[in-house]
């Protein structure tokens, strides 16, 4: 919880990690590669106070999450989602397991998704089941461009991946949490295309599509497909930590976010450990757009809008309990689409 | 005797596909050596995983454009640092093209279908900054819908307009209408506030993520080795 001016806001962090990229669990090069890449973004967005050494980063302890996440960033409630990567990571980069023992000890304070691959066919429906059984899961994290053998992604319409999320619709999982990544088969098309999702959530009316990082770098064609299908959601972590080091272009994607997806279907997200929610949270709460005529016709960010991409949003994914303090105050009015009346430009 | 100055204004004229800039303002250039016709550059990228279908493309294009240099005979172009630099680096120099560099993992045309589906961006993000200078100017969006190309005062802004325009084969006579889609198809009244607006989200996602990539890439290599 937050509380800033009199307003209060309950925190969902919906897309963290609990990675394990120690020398020792580092497979090879693509994994010493995977890992200074994400270094890179945290240096390069975070505020200096913020920022770990490349030793800390690779590997994290339970007190720093605990610390960073809970005793001073604000979070309520902390999604952990998991990434196999096991082409680069011995043990896997942060697997269910790994997350899971976090849950038990803290259950309270998190949940973690599952994941599946496709190309893991039958098997993989099997796994789905067994660890759903065991772990009680509402979500799955899909990394579409994960490396395995020959292979370099899949695409969510993908017949397997087809009847994965058919088994999620008959378990009950109704969270699909979808991460793009660069480098996808085929390699001749552009690889943050999303439009396996569009494709994916008209399939699937009852499933929910979080988009994670809102389709950086191609806000474009995932605001467009937030305008035709009302179950896509738009996932903040990468977006959020312009909010410091280039808060000219944060307050472009939020605005052009809440115009084109609207207030109802954005979620919070830190992606920990690349960036710490605690100054993500404070600096959001305290946004106001820039005074120039660029941001003029962008719709002005209530804390009401606010309480519900910190918190209020993610909690409706998850049925999550949130005290009733921590409620809109205000039933305002709704920004973004009616995704019942498309827009009727062509691309 | 080959200079400098010349091998970099041809190598200016190669773009990011994605973040529509030049590679040597995005300091792409990290090596360049010049030896009677030998030419020998070196580029660098933001990070490790820069998807390697644009990667490609740059380091084709640049080689294109430094043998394109009068009194150039040969010219080696490496990428470095990059997870794929072998199978790029031996593509390009080799002439293999980019299917057989990445044999069994590329399926379809080769890279002409992304470089056209950018270039559209690039096309459509351009025409929203001219506009924008436009109505800042004081003309009105209907106003803007019945201009062509004529009408509009020369910029900086117009002038790439145009370039991108012509790229995509577009009419560039000033007669042609000024607000056209992708395709060339006058934009009517009705619907330039409409089609403004999602020009406009297109602008904000390229000229974000050239800002990304810019800090990445100053994250990753400091200032060193800039060649401009």
């Amino acid at each position: 919880m937050y509380e800033k001016d009199g307003e209060k806001y309950f925190v969902v962090d919906e897309h963290i990690h609990f990675w394990d990229a120690s020398p020792e669990n580092t497979t090879n090069k693509y994994g010493e590669g995977f890992i200074k890449c994400f270094y890179d973004y945290h240096a390069n967005l975070s505020p200096d106070e913020y920022t770990w050494s490349f030793e800390k980063y690779r590997k994290y302890s339970e007190e720093d999450i605990m610390h960073d996440l809970f005793e001073v960033g604000h979070v309520d409630l902390a999604i952990l989602q998991s990434t196999y990567l096991t082409d680069f990571y011995d043990n896997g980069f942060n697997t269910l397991e790994r997350n899971a023992k976090l849950v038990e000890k803290y259950p309270e304070k998190f949940l973690v998704n599952g994941s599946f691959d496709p190309r893991n066919e039958a098997k993989g429906l099997e796994m789905l089941e067994r660890d759903h059984e065991r772990y009680g899961f509402k979500g799955v994290k899909l990394y579409t461009a994960e490396w395995k053998g020959e292979s370099r992604g899949w695409h969510l319409d993908d017949e397997w991946s087809v009847r994965h999320l058919e088994k999620c619709e008959e378990l009950g999982i109704k969270n699909i949490h979808v991460h793009k990544g660069p480098t996808i088969w085929p390699l001749n098309r552009d690889s943050f295309d999303v439009a396996d999702v569009d494709r994916t959530a008209t399939m699937f009316p009852d499933l929910n599509f979080v988009v994670e990082h809102v389709g950086l770098p191609r806000l474009e064609d995932f605001c467009w497909i937030g305008t035709q299908e009302p179950n896509v959601y738009g996932g903040l972590a990468v977006a959020m930590p312009f909010i410091h080091a280039k808060p000219r272009y944060f307050a472009q994607i939020i605005g052009e976010l809440l115009y084109w997806i609207g207030e109802d279907r954005l979620c919070f997200a830190s992606d920990y450990a690349l960036w710490q929610p605690k100054w993500l949270v404070e600096k959001f709460v305290d946004f106001q757009y820039p005074e120039d005529a660029e941001f003029d016709d962008y719709a002005e960010i209530t804390p009401d809008i606010k309480r519900k991409i910190l918190g209020l949003n993610a909690a409706k994914l998850y049925e999550l309990e949130v005290p009733d303090e921590l409620q809109l105050v205000t039933t305002g009015q709704d920004t973004g689409f009616d995704v019942t009346e498309k827009p009727a430009i062509e691309r | 005797m080959i200079e400098r100055r010349t091998v970099l204004d041809a190598l200016s004229g190669v773009r990011d596909p994605e973040l529509d800039e030049p590679i040597t303002d995005l300091e792409f250039v990290s090596r360049l050596e010049i030896e009677g016709g030998f030419v020998d550059v070196r580029l660098r990228l933001p990070t490790y995983f820069c998807a390697p279908n644009f990667s490609y493309l740059m380091v084709a294009d640049a080689k294109e454009a430094v043998l394109s240099v009068p009194g150039v005979e040969s010219v080696r172009l490496i990428l470095e640092d990059h997870y794929a630099s072998e199978e790029i680096n031996t593509g390009v120099n080799d002439k293999r093209g980019f299917d057989h560099a990445f044999e069994g993992e590329a399926e379809g045309p080769d890279l002409e279908e992304l470089r056209t589906t950018f270039r559209r961006k690039s096309f459509v993000s351009r025409q929203e900054q001219l506009c924008r200078a436009l109505l800042a100017d004081g003309h009105s969006p209907a106003d803007l819908a019945e201009m062509v190309l004529g009408d509009a005062p020369v910029s900086a802004e117009f002038d790439t307009y145009l370039d991108r325009r012509a790229e995509l084969g577009l009419d560039v006579s000033p007669e042609a209408p000024l607000v056209v889609d992708p395709d060339g198809n006058r934009v009517p009244k009705g619907a330039v506030v409409e089609h403004l607006r999602f020009a406009r989200l297109t602008r904000v996602s390229i000229e974000g993520n050239a800002g990304l990539c810019r800090g990445l890439l100053a994250t990753r290599y400091g200032t060193s080795g800039v060649v401009s």
